[in-house]
């Protein structure tokens, strides 16, 4: 079982569907990378082997009972961590897009900058990584939109490579957007006036499977999206919501 | 006009005994079918009652009674899907809370049963 230990406990979740291809792979490289640093595989009901490999690799698995989509799966991770006493949390995808090398940065940034939130960011300088065209467009889309909302640019709002420490995480254990989270996390964050910086990191060609995000569901991922920004923009102090709190906090949004 | 308020006579009738068997059978609970026999009571009873259908027609300015039937049972329907949209998303967020909370018990279970084992051997 994960323990935090010392005042910069840090742990990194995977959040992984049908990931078996990959994760035992993603989790070693966590392991050269930041060795000694527990790894936490979120399995958000796979059909296949994830599990078995991601505990053959050395990760220790947490296994949501039906599937919650990566919203949910990611914020499982950040539940247990918050409630563990973890001070840092990166979150590293399961399909090994993210480079486990850039991990030490993003910690570093972490820990001297203050801020709550650092992005992973393809885009800061670079460092070439490519995207489809459709993808990219939706990117530069949501620059412009976010950019009067947050107060400053943001260069990879689509990033799931992010780290958090302990504030943002009490915060995401509560609340945290079910689907496509990344964009509106960055909100969330800004509505409790929370900082977050981004450092330039290298994406990899995914292993196996394939993005949800088609070109066939952009349009919807874009309405979506916009839509819980501004929700999250105009939302009201949810005081009166029924509560089913676990330990570590309420809900998703 | 009286053809189309029998079958709407009809019509609510057969909502109201549908959902009285659905509860009755436990396919629908209770607090969940109070909105549907409300409307299908409502239905039955402007169907019923012509004078009452044509104040309204009078009232709201609809150029047409039978109109103003489909309109109110339009807006009651309305209601009802968003009344049932706050319900599920109600249910959505409990659901994921749960299977969340679930999943870490379970987590926190199997390391004390490991704990357990370990300490036993």
């Amino acid at each position: 079982m994960i323990r935090a230990e010392g005042p910069d406990s840090l742990l990194i979740i995977v959040p992984a569907f049908n990931e078996v291809g990959a994760v035992a792979e993603v989790v070693r490289a966590v392991n050269r990378s930041v060795p000694g640093v527990p790894v936490l595989v979120i399995d958000d009901c796979s059909l296949d082997d994830t599990i078995a490999e991601a505990r053959g690799a050395g990760a220790e698995v947490l296994p949501l009972p039906h599937h919650l989509g990566l919203g949910g799966c990611v914020q499982a991770g950040y539940k247990l961590a918050f409630s563990l006493g973890f001070q840092y949390v990166i979150r590293v995808d399961g399909d090994g897009q993210h480079d486990a090398g850039d991990i030490p940065r993003i910690l570093d940034r972490l820990k001297t900058s203050g801020c709550e939130m650092v992005i992973g960011s393809r885009f800061v300088e670079q460092s070439g990584s490519s995207t489809g065209a459709v993808r990219s467009l939706g990117i530069r889309f949501f620059r412009l939109v976010l950019r009067p909302i947050l107060g400053k640019p943001v260069y990879d709002p689509t990033s799931g490579f992010v780290g958090v420490n302990r504030n943002a995480l009490s915060v995401f254990s509560r609340s945290f957007p079910l689907e496509y989270p990344e964009i509106e996390a960055l909100v969330v964050l800004q509505r409790r006036r929370f900082r977050f910086e981004e450092v330039p990191v290298k994406m990899l060609p995914r292993r196996t499977g394939r993005s949800s995000i088609t070109a066939r569901v952009s349009l919807y991922y874009i309405v979506h999206v916009l839509l819980g920004v501004f929700v999250n923009i105009l939302k009201y102090d949810r005081r009166f919501h029924r509560p089913v709190k676990p330990p570590s906090g309420g809900g998703a949004d | 006009m009286d053809r189309l308020l029998n079958v709407t006579t009809v019509l609510s009738v057969l909502l109201v005994l549908m959902v009285l068997f659905s509860v009755r059978r436990a396919h629908i609970r209770v607090e969940y079918s109070v909105s549907w026999l409300l409307t299908g009571t409502a239905m039955l009873l402007l169907s019923r009652c012509r004078p009452a259908l044509e104040i309204i027609t009078r009232w709201t300015g609809v150029p047409d009674t039978p109109l103003t039937l489909f309109l109110i049972s339009g807006a009651l329907f309305l209601v009802m899907f968003f009344r049932f949209s706050v319900i599920i998303s109600h249910l959505r967020d409990d659901n994921v809370a749960l299977a969340q909370r679930v999943a870490i018990l379970e987590y926190h279970i199997h390391g004390l049963e490991h704990h357990e084992e370990s300490g036993a051997l």
